[in-house]
């Protein structure tokens, strides 16, 4: 009992035989090997499986994978231009702005999401636009100011070389 | 010559694979032909295991083994640190086994496993499976455990104690507070706490049938212990027969130090299927039920002194709740880690403990971020605050007065750090505690407080202002020590290192030790640097896997900075001897008239005669010239055991504010001022402290684990439980005092806990003074708006 779903991922089609259980995380982790995007709970709550289906943020352990049939689906892997690093990734780094990196991709996939609705966020902002994602290392001090960073260099459009 | 890097505030190394994707943590791993399993678990908090049928399981689509407790022919998992410490203590030891046999004592005791082709086949054959419950009346609190009529959880522990330990000289502080002019008294109670890494935990197994070898992949703080126990304790197979890595580590804060279950039980069954890997993840489910819980003391505390301020005295009661059956050092956390620092960083002549382990159904309690440490900063520094509300002195004057002087170090407290059998004792190294306070309180602006009060009340608001200064046991430990406490934890505590500098002079670093997120390869990497004049970018550090790393205890209770990094400089002090002599060889020259400046290594004032580190290397690592008798390689390996641990102190003030309608409590501002001495990397060290510090301002403020009076764990999923969020937290203001610690060469204490050990009683403090203009002088935590609104209704003679 499989369902054949299309979508496009990072740029790619690609093609499943899905069951219809089967949730949007899994297919991405365990049939397209794209573990960058992780599970923290199993109520929807940590947000560290955090992708973008066709442009907005979504917790990919809440759809299924049918249900992403026909979209655009946006993970961390597809972030980055070649060796480019997307300056909320460079801004990360630069700001120590995760410690386990296991709520990282996650994180910074709601951050990019929070910068294209809103490119110069106020701390607060950040701070409730984040409140999905948990993070259980940073006390978020230094996930705020890579965000901070990140809205400050994207509006310059200074290019960000890895 | 390279810029110095130790010290500097370095980006980390490890980065670009997590924030790319490329991590990889237990559960990206995939294996040709991998199974994967589920694991029953008890809905009951006791019960007696009539039978389990397994039958219609085996029978599902997919299963390829179905496992019940009497199938797994192991020991029950090891308990490797009784209290100890003085002589007639009893520990009554009951471990878990891989799964439960005759019963169960806490829901999520693991009672039967399912291992199927695919994960989602393995849960779905859960249900099949039938388990004869009789189900037994339950405790949960540990003082309702030890009162007469409780229901018994095992006949070796008559009223359900583990151990009864003390600490301290009971007759001085009898007299002491029986006949002192002020004895403040109050229970405190410090509640359980989930640890809560985002990554749970998780295992694959594979056993190799040609080599007849195991192999585990773990999310675990300490590989080399886990093949020394599974091997020595659990499994009876030779520990060169076990391999264990650990992967990427999705943080932990102690809950991923110990031996589980599913360790052994992924061995098992992959040997059991000739071979196969098996792997096992953690629902998060799963992991509040079934991995560790940290705290959970009832506390009676009474402090004494004189009304001029002076304490002379801390008596202290405890009973610490470690669960249904003990963990891996369960019993060492509320004794050696907590009631050993109870008179932190006050000179109190005389204090005396008493702690009582208590089996309860619940999940066993063990190491959590602080292990003790935050118990006993809160039980002091809400003792003070008490104290000095009762004589009517100021809190920060009360502290000023009852500080260790900064000449009286190296200091012995009287509260045990000294009284470990054997004579092996540990002294609070250093310590300088009124900069750090003045430091904080100027901050903060301690002396407008009441002005800031006064602005708040006209809100609608009630502030607060809380302190806490606390000191903190880093760098466990040294073996001595550590071994003479624990009375049978038998292993010791020192680190390891090893350098290999290979022909291109690029630099492998192999460690004992474990990270789980500290940033370890930027920060050895950093020492390495230092201490041979190479390029960090030369450098890479490998951990993590029993095979290709010196054995080391692993990364916990902030011990890799002090222990773990003088490892591996002394591993570079020996590489540098060794390039010394080799460059002597080289130049022609006296090895003693050779000096070492960074990377380069030269004849004594004669510059321009000089070799590099690198061109050392490759001419001793191909040995076609080698002195005579020197073997060829730069490969040193060093062990260090540390003579005392490190003592890191510091001042935290917290100002809440609380609706005096709703009872909501915002916090509005956190001040920081550590000492945690010099620092490899300050960046880290500040990440280090906000994370410590947003982890303990959520016990404070939000977290709790609450059982109900049958056992469930009625906070058992991340929406239950209260997790702290980016939008609870103002911006935290850090600063520092550096006082180097004595006892290593670079100065450092270690940072891992400090955060979470000052911050909940400074919080706590706060609460407690916003609340005290209406007659409150101490409320337990967690502060939630209905425990607050509760206590000022109370307090106001209303409803409560």
């Amino acid at each position: 009992m499989s369902e054949h779903i299309a979508f496009v991922v990072n740029g790619a089609p690609r093609e499943l035989e899905v069951e219809p259980r089967r949730l949007l995380v899994q297919a991405l982790r365990e049939d397209l090997d794209l573990t960058g995007t992780h599970v923290g709970c199993d109520t929807s709550q940590c947000g560290a499986c955090t992708v973008h289906v066709d442009g907005r943020p979504i917790k990919s352990c809440t759809m299924l994978a049918v249900q992403a049939d026909g979209s655009e689906i946006r993970t961390i892997e597809g972030l980055a231009t070649g060796d480019v690093l997307h300056p909320m990734q460079n801004a990360f780094w630069e700001k120590h702005g995760l410690q386990c990196g296991f709520c990282t991709p996650g994180m910074i996939m709601t951050a990019v999401d929070l910068l294209d609705r809103n490119p110069d966020p106020t701390d607060d902002e950040i701070r409730h636009a984040i409140e999905g994602n948990f993070c259980r290392c940073t006390g978020y001090q230094n996930i705020v100011a890579a965000i901070r960073l990140a809205a400050e260099t994207m509006r310059s459009g200074a290019a960000v070389s890895a | 010559m390279t810029t110095d890097v130790l010290g500097a505030r370095i980006k980390r190394v490890e980065d670009p694979r997590f924030i790319t994707g490329n991590g990889n943590y237990v559960d990206d791993i995939k294996m040709p032909s991998m199974a994967h399993m589920a694991i029953l678990r008890s809905p009951y908090a006791h019960a007696n295991i009539r039978s389990v049928d397994v039958a219609a399981a085996r029978a599902m689509p997919g299963v390829v083994a179905v496992f019940v407790g009497a199938d797994i022919p192991y020991n029950p998992l090891p308990m490797a640190w009784p209290a100890g410490g003085s002589a007639g203590i009893q520990n009554n030891v009951n471990t878990p086994r891989a799964l439960a046999t005759d019963s169960v004592k806490w829901t999520g005791e693991a009672v039967a496993a399912i291992v199927a082709d695919t994960a989602a086949e393995a849960f779905d054959a859960l249900d099949a499976i039938v388990v004869d419950y009789e189900p037994l009346p339950a405790v949960v609190d540990a003082e309702k455990a030890v009162a007469a009529g409780a229901p018994q959880l095992h006949e070796n522990a008559p009223n359900n104690v583990v151990f009864e330990w003390s600490v301290g000289d009971k007759a001085g502080t009898d007299a002491a507070v029986d006949g002192a002019e002020v004895v403040v008294r109050q229970r405190i109670v410090n509640q359980r706490l989930i640890p809560n890494p985002m990554e749970t935990r998780g295992d694959i197994g594979w056993y190799n049938p040609g080599t007849d070898e195991y192999t585990i992949w773990m999310s675990s703080q300490t590989p080399h212990i886990q093949r020394l126990l599974l091997a020595a304790f659990v499994m009876g197979v030779p520990e060169h027969k076990i391999r264990c890595i650990s992967p990427d580590v999705g943080g932990a804060f102690g809950s991923k130090i110990f031996t589980y279950a599913d360790y052994v039980l992924v061995l098992f069954a992959s040997k059991q299927l000739g071979g196969r890997p098996v792997k096992w993840v953690e629902s998060r489910r799963e992991s509040y039920g079934s991995t560790i819980h940290g705290r959970d003391h009832i506390t009676y505390l009474e402090i004494a002194g004189k009304r001029d301020g002076e304490v002379t005295g801390l008596r202290v009661k405890t009973l610490a709740n470690l669960g249904g059956r003990l963990s891996t050092i369960g019993p060492g956390i509320p004794t050696t880690l907590y009631a050993r620092v109870l008179s932190g960083c006050y000179k109190i002549p005389n204090v005396y403990a008493e702690v009582t382990g208590v089996y309860t159904n619940t999940t066993f309690v063990d190491a959590y971020r602080g292990a003790g440490r935050p118990e006993a900063t809160y039980v002091i520094e809400r003792a003070m605050d008490l104290f000095a509300a009762e004589i009517g002195m100021d809190r920060a004057e009360i502290r000023r007065r009852n500080f260790i002087a900064p000449d009286a170090f190296p200091y012995e407290n009287p509260s045990g750090l000294g009284t470990a059998s054997g004579g092996a004792k540990i002294y609070i190294d250093s310590g300088n505690y009124e900069p750090a306070l003045d430091k904080a309180l100027a901050t903060v602006g301690y002396d407008s407080l009441a002005a800031k009060k006064a602005e708040a009340k006209a809100r609608g608001k009630l502030l607060g202002l809380g302190l806490s200064t606390y000191i903190e046991v880093c760098g466990v430990a040294p073996s001595k020590w550590i071994g003479a406490v624990g009375e049978g934890w038998g292993a010791a505590m020192w680190e390891s290192a090893n350098i290999k500098m290979h022909l291109t002079g690029k630099t492998v670093v192999t460690v004992g030790t474990q990270p789980q997120g500290q940033g370890h390869e930027t920060t050895y990497s950093q020492i390495i640097s230092h201490e041979l004049g190479i390029p960090m970018e030369d450098i890479v550090v490998q951990h993590s896997d029993t095979q290709g790393t010196p054995f080391g205890y692993g990364t916990y209770g902030s011990r890799t900075s002090s222990v773990g990094s003088t490892a591996a400089i002394k591993a570079a002090g020996k590489i540098r001897e060794k390039a010394r002599k080799m460059a002597a060889h080289m130049l022609e020259a006296s090895v003693d008239d050779i000096e070492v400046d960074g990377a380069n290594y030269f004849v004594k004032g004669s510059p321009d005669r000089v070799k590099t580190i690198q061109e050392i290397a490759f001419a001793i690592d191909l040995a076609f010239d080698p002195p005579e008798g020197m073997e060829p390689y730069l490969d040193e390996t060093a062990y260090y055991d540390t003579p005392n641990c490190t003592w890191p102190f510091g001042t935290h003030i917290a100002v809440v504010e609380i609706d005096e309608e709703t009872g909501v409590v915002e916090l509005v501002r956190y001040v920081a001022v550590d000492d945690v001495g010099k620092k490899i990397n300050p960046m880290i060290v500040d990440g280090q402290l906000h994370g410590g510090i947003a982890q303990g301002v959520g016990q404070a403020l939000w977290e709790g684990a609450i059982y109900d009076d049958h056992g469930q764990l009625l906070t058992g999923s991340m929406l239950d439980y209260a997790l702290p969020r980016a939008s609870y937290f103002p911006n935290l203001e850090l600063d520092e005092t550096v006082t180097p610690s004595p006892v290593n060469p670079i100065g450092v204490k270690g940072v891992g806990e400090a955060g979470a050990i000052a911050s909940t009683a400074a919080v706590a403090n706060a609460v407690v003074d916003a609340l005290s203009p209406l007659g409150i002088r101490h409320l337990d935590m967690p502060y939630t708006a209905q425990t607050v609104w509760r206590a000022i209704q109370g307090a106001k003679g209303g409803q409560a």
